[in-house]
């Protein structure tokens, strides 16, 4: 099987966007075969990724809509929906379409228009993903969160301050990223003085809705070089699901899907956690990150708190994480995140993230879905 | 379980475990043999949480737990509202019944979808 390349990036300002998702898809679709300098006519195959744009804003079909708007047809196409984890399926899908033999060139493009909708909206569209049992309790995402965190900190002893921690990390990391939608830091007082949400986290615990499209052009390695000399390999990658219903786990504190996904990833890149130099964690909420940079081996369980705490995972630490802002910063347009992390990974890798650039040959991106009930984990490599 | 409530229904599998709710096969893959009901056992609070941040048609604020009810030895835990946020982890609550949890007409699911009542949670001690 010959390895995958990815050939070229982009994505939108992230942010409260006047496009609607068609509109924010062709945006991100058109920077990306710029930046590949791919002829739309030779995509094989083009995959959006999307949760809700038919619950969001009436709009279905949104593949053939782009396919259409980029003149990429007779190009096949889908849509990968894996709700919070749609952008890293849809890393999955493209990869997996070139790896198979099935495309010689493919792109993926992320998406979804979320502010015109009122928090307790779009927070209602998102939570549709519960089972029924926790739907009509008015369980949220968030609230799935906060059940989380006071467990986390009452298990490992970890103080309130270190989740405040992550969410300041994220915002000074923002601050260099120009399609971040904030682009500002914020201090740990204003974070634990922030309106309690689902407690023990507070409003900035909490990643905010966002509009907004990311995309990815993927090859084999051999045609990869007729493009470019600065290319990024798919080294490792690996899908996994845990329980639909949260409460079945038997450690809430521990996202299975993460484990598993990345023990698939890890085998497959014949890489262990010590070899990645940079990662983008899925940090919709700042316990997430905790949790994440455990269950992907990066440090014990229990001590994720502690590694933020010392400044292990800041842009200067030695694993860097989340130098885009994360979802806390940069925003969590669904369908586009786990694509905008893969963005942040290849444009780390290829020497082109600007101000927030750190030294990393090898990086990886973990994107969760529901409450970790689906994960995508990908490890990249750069050449 | 009262006459006039519908139980909380949990499933009992093949291999002894119990799930909440119930699924057409249980964690090791067998078919669920027969149902209990679980308010009629109390559990232990394993976290909880306070939702401010609420969707349409649901309570504000929202207190909200993950309980582990003990069943003969068997573990089964189950989510669910609070009826207090007087409360800590470890605490004992039993099911209270509720007979609409959330409005159904103001959220996106489809009202006839699913059941909309259930059980609270209430500290055993609050009566």
């Amino acid at each position: 099987m010959e390895r995958v390349a990815l050939i070229g990036a982009s994505m939108t300002q992230f942010g409260q966007r006047d496009a609607w998702v068609r509109e924010l898809l062709s945006e991100a679709g058109l920077a990306c075969l710029d930046d590949a300098g791919v002829e739309p006519t030779a995509i094989d195959h083009l995959y959006v990724s999307n949760m809700a744009s038919g619950e969001f804003e009436g709009q279905t079909g949104i593949p053939n809509a782009l396919a259409h708007d980029l003149a990429a047809m007779p190009a096949y196409t889908a849509r990968i929906d894996q709700t919070s984890s749609s952008g890293g399926a849809g890393v999955y899908a493209a990869w997996q379409s070139v790896a198979s033999g099935a495309s010689d060139m493919t792109m993926l493009v992320g998406g979804e228009k979320m502010t015109h909708r009122s928090t307790a909206e779009a927070t209602d569209v998102i939570a549709s993903l519960t089972h029924p049992v926790e739907y009509k309790h008015g369980v949220t995402l968030p609230s799935f969160a906060g059940l989380t965190a006071r467990l986390y900190l009452d298990t490992y002893d970890a103080p309130r301050e270190s989740l405040g921690k992550v969410a300041v990390k994220n915002h000074a990391n923002g601050v260099d990223n120009p399609h971040a939608q904030f682009q500002k830091e914020v201090d740990l007082d204003t974070v634990l003085d922030s309106p309690i949400v689902a407690d023990p986290l507070r409003l900035y615990d909490f990643c905010p809705i966002t509009d907004g499209s990311a995309a990815l052009m993927f090859c084999p390695e051999s045609i990869a070089r007729e493009y470019t000399d600065d290319y990024v390999t798919i080294e490792g990658i690996g899908g996994a699901t845990d329980t639909h219903v949260v409460h079945e786990r038997a450690d809430p504190t521990t996202m299975g899907g993460v484990v598993d996904s990345s023990q698939i990833a890890y085998e497959m890149a014949d890489m262990d956690p010590d070899d990645m130099d940079i990662a983008e964690l899925h940090d919709m909420f700042t316990i997430l990150e905790f949790l994440q940079s455990e269950d992907l081996g990066f440090f014990e369980k229990g001590t994720g708190w502690k590694a933020v705490e010392e400044g292990r995972t800041d842009r200067d630490g030695e694993l860097p994480i989340n130098t885009s802002g994360g979802l806390k910063s940069k925003g969590h347009p669904l369908g586009a995140s786990g694509v905008a992390q893969v963005y942040e990974i290849y444009a780390q890798l290829t020497r082109t993230a600007g101000n927030r650039q750190v030294d990393a040959d090898v990086g990886l991106a973990c994107n969760v879905g529901g409450f970790g009930n689906c994960v995508t984990t990908t490890i990249m490599e750069a050449h | 379980m009262t006459d006039e409530h519908p139980p909380m229904e949990a499933a009992v599998y093949g291999d002894g475990s119990i799930t909440y709710p119930p699924h057409p096969r249980g964690p090791d893959g067998s078919e669920a043999e027969s149902t209990i009901d679980l308010s009629d056992y109390n559990a232990e609070i394993i976290t909880w949480t306070t939702s401010t941040a609420t969707p349409p048609g649901v309570r504000a604020p929202n207190h909200l737990a993950i309980v582990e009810f003990d069943v003969d030895g068997e573990p089964v835990r189950a989510i669910g509202q609070l009826t207090t946020d007087d409360v800590a982890i470890g605490d004992r609550v039993e099911a209270v019944y509720v007979n609409e949890l959330r409005d159904p007409d103001a959220g996106i699911r489809e009202p006839e979808s699913q059941a909309w009542d259930g059980y609270r949670l209430r500290p055993v001690d609050d009566k």
